[in-house]
Formats: structure tokens, C-alpha cells, sequence
């Protein structure tokens, strides 16, 4: 195709990138702001559901807001391993970039682990996607929070699977299906990881096409672009965990 | 292809300043809301600017965005900021709402 470009005359193919950097980053930032989108419309719409509504909801007692602090210092603590893995690439360093991605996802997991724990307890005392025990008049606190939140904990899923792909590449695909393996037998039916985990199956049939038809070494520019997507998943945590936990605190009772 | 991010100073210690800035941030927030200082709006208001705090740190130093040139950082921020701050348009209904009742 290049060669084409060349024969007809098309000098401004080979121009140089009006941004100054390799096409993959553009591409992975320009994901991203797609990303922030999708997010931003979710954020905006359980905030207008959050302002117009003086009953809106608070469940979170001091449990579930220490539980999601601790998942907020994961993140942020995966994202500085995430970082340090990003120098250890530059520096041509293949060990530490691989220990610092695999503490990345380390830290991920955690959050996702603790964020189906948080899930399995709300959905206990009684809330759905269309009811909840504490403010009938309210159904739509249950529809908002599990597609905001499920929709961000699916992104760090995901985050998880693209850094496992990355760092340990085909001896990945073995590890993800023995974890999906272990959590679904592992938990009973009606666990929300029994379902949850199939998602790491999808995962692991996606990342299997992807590292049998493609498969290469993946280089510091890869794990830079792994990095940024990592990054964002952490971002957009720092406006839900306000947002959805802290707006709704129960201080008493 | 060397690109401008590569090149800017790869010092360590700064994420660390910067982790250390967001974890801060974080406990912040988490008084803030647990002592109830202010009234809802409010409260939404003051979190939300903590979160750009924090957004901003992030973007500008996790993921590079401060060592980029100045084409990439405005392009990118400016055309998502633009489209985030449209959908506020919605919190006037929101605030209808809340002082007018559904009608």
C-alpha cells in the first residue's frame, strides 16, 4: 500500500506525525476520549438522577466506604506499578517491565475482587437493577449503579486480560483458564462471580485469536499504550468512586 | 520512533510525589463526605473538583500527556472537554426538578 502511495506521487504519506508520536498512541488516545464518552454520558446521567432526587439513596455505611477506599488505593497504587513498568520497558529492562505489570494486574484484580464482594453484598440486602430496600420511590439507583459500575469493572477486567497478554503473552492463555476454571466451580450458582467470570472466557478466546494469528514481542511501545489504557481505567474511578460512594454515605444508623 | 515523551526526564521519584498527591486527594474526599461539610450540591461540586485535581494529575504525568506537544495536549483535551461540558446542559432539568417538583 505504502509502495503504491509512492508510485502515484502521494509525498504526504510519509509526512510526519502532526502530533509527534507513533500512530498506535494516537489511535489508543483517540479510544480513549471515545471511552470517556461513554463513561461521561453514564456519570452525567447518574448525577442528573442524583441532583433531581432528594430521596436519592444512601446505603453506604462506613464498611463499604472503607471497602472502596481500598479499592480506590489500588488502583492508584496499580497505576505508579503500571508507570514504573513503562520506564523499566523504556529502559530496555524485559524483567521489571514484566514484574511491574504483573503487580498492575495484581492490584486490578484486588479491585475487582473487592468490587464483586461490594456487588454480592448490596445484592443481598435486596437491590437490583430495578428496585432497592432503602428508597422505593427511587427504583432507578439500582439500574444506574450496576451499569456504572459493571461497566467500569468490566473495562478493569479487560485491563487485566490486556496486561496479562502483554507481559506473559501465549503462557497467559493457560492461566486464564484455569482461574475462570477455579472461580466457576469454585462458587456457588448464584455468587456474582460464578457469572462475572465469564467474562475472563471471552477474554481468553479473544486474546487466543489475537496472540495465534498475530503473534509478536510485544516492545515498549506496546506496554506504553497498554499503560495509557490502565491509566484511564483509573481515572474514570476517581469520579465514580465520589460520585456513587461518597455522595451516598449513611453517617448514622 | 523517538517521540517526545521519550525524551523528557525519567526521574522515578515524581510518580511517586504524584501517587502520593492522589492518595491524599483520595483521603480528602473521604472526610470531606463523611462529615457531611456541605449540602449535596455542594458536596458534589467540591468532590468533583477534587476528581479534576486528580484527573489532571493522572493524565499529565501517568500517562505522559505533559511531555507530549502542545498540538496532541490541546487537541485531545480540549475536544473532550468540549464534549463533557455539553452534556451539562442537562443539570439545568435536573435542578428544575429538584426546586419545581415533576410537572
Amino acid at each position: 500500500m505504502a509502495d503504491i502511495a509512492v508510485q502515484h506521487g502521494m509525498a504526504g504519506a510519509y509526512e510526519p506525525s502532526l502530533f509527534g508520536t507513533y500512530s498506535k498512541k494516537i489511535g489508543m488516545w483517540l479510544f480513549l476520549l471515545s471511552d470517556t464518552l461513554t463513561f461521561g454520558a453514564l456519570l452525567f446521567a447518574y448525577s442528573y438522577g442524583r441532583i433531581s432526587n432528594p430521596d436519592w439513596p444512601t446505603p453506604f455505611h462506613k464498611e463499604s466506604i472503607v471497602n472502596a477506599t481500598i479499592m480506590t488505593g489500588c488502583l492508584l497504587s496499580s497505576s505508579l506499578t503500571m508507570v514504573l513498568g513503562v520506564l523499566a520497558a523504556r529502559r530496555g529492562d524485559r524483567a521489571w517491565t514484566r514484574n511491574w505489570v504483573l503487580f498492575t494486574m495484581l492490584f486490578g484484580s484486588a479491585f475487582v475482587v473487592l468490587h464483586g464482594m461490594e456487588w454480592s453484598k448490596l445484592i443481598e440486602e435486596g437491590m437490583t437493577p430495578f428496585k432497592n430496600p432503602w428508597a422505593a420511590n427511587v427504583p432507578q439507583f439500582g439500574g444506574t449503579f450496576f451499569t456504572l459500575t459493571g461497566m467500569h469493572m468490566l473495562h478493569v477486567t479487560i485491563g487485566v486480560i490486556y496486561l496479562g497478554v502483554i507481559a506473559l503473552r501465549k503462557a497467559f492463555l493457560p492461566i486464564l483458564l484455569a482461574i475462570w476454571a477455579i472461580v466457576f466451580f469454585a462458587t456457588p450458582a448464584d455468587n456474582v462471580f460464578h457469572t462475572g467470570v465469564h467474562v475472563l472466557l471471552v477474554g481468553l478466546v479473544v486474546a487466543a485469536v489475537i496472540l495465534f494469528l498475530k503473534p509478536k514481542d510485544y516492545d515498549a511501545h506496546d506496554v506504553e499504550i497498554s499503560g495509557l489504557y490502565w491509566h484511564f481505567v483509573d481515572l474514570v474511578w476517581m469520579f465514580i468512586f465520589p460520585l456513587v460512594y461518597l455522595m451516598s454515605t449513611r453517617v448514622q444508623g | 520512533m523517538h517521540t517526545a515523551a521519550d525524551t523528557h526526564d525519567e526521574g522515578k521519584g515524581q510518580y511517586f510525589w504524584v501517587w502520593g498527591a492522589l492518595l491524599l486527594l483520595t483521603a480528602v474526599e473521604v472526610v470531606l463526605a463523611y462529615r457531611q461539610v456541605f449540602q449535596p450540591v455542594q458536596m458534589l461540586e467540591a468532590l468533583m473538583i477534587l476528581s479534576i485535581i486528580k484527573s489532571a494529575l493522572i493524565i499529565g504525568w501517568f500517562m505522559h500527556l505533559k511531555y507530549e506537544i502542545a498540538a496532541m495536549k490541546w487537541v485531545m483535551m480540549v475536544a473532550v472537554s468540549i464534549c463533557l461540558c455539553l452534556m451539562c446542559v442537562f443539570f439545568a432539568d435536573a435542578f428544575r426538578i429538584i426546586h419545581l417538583g415533576v410537572k
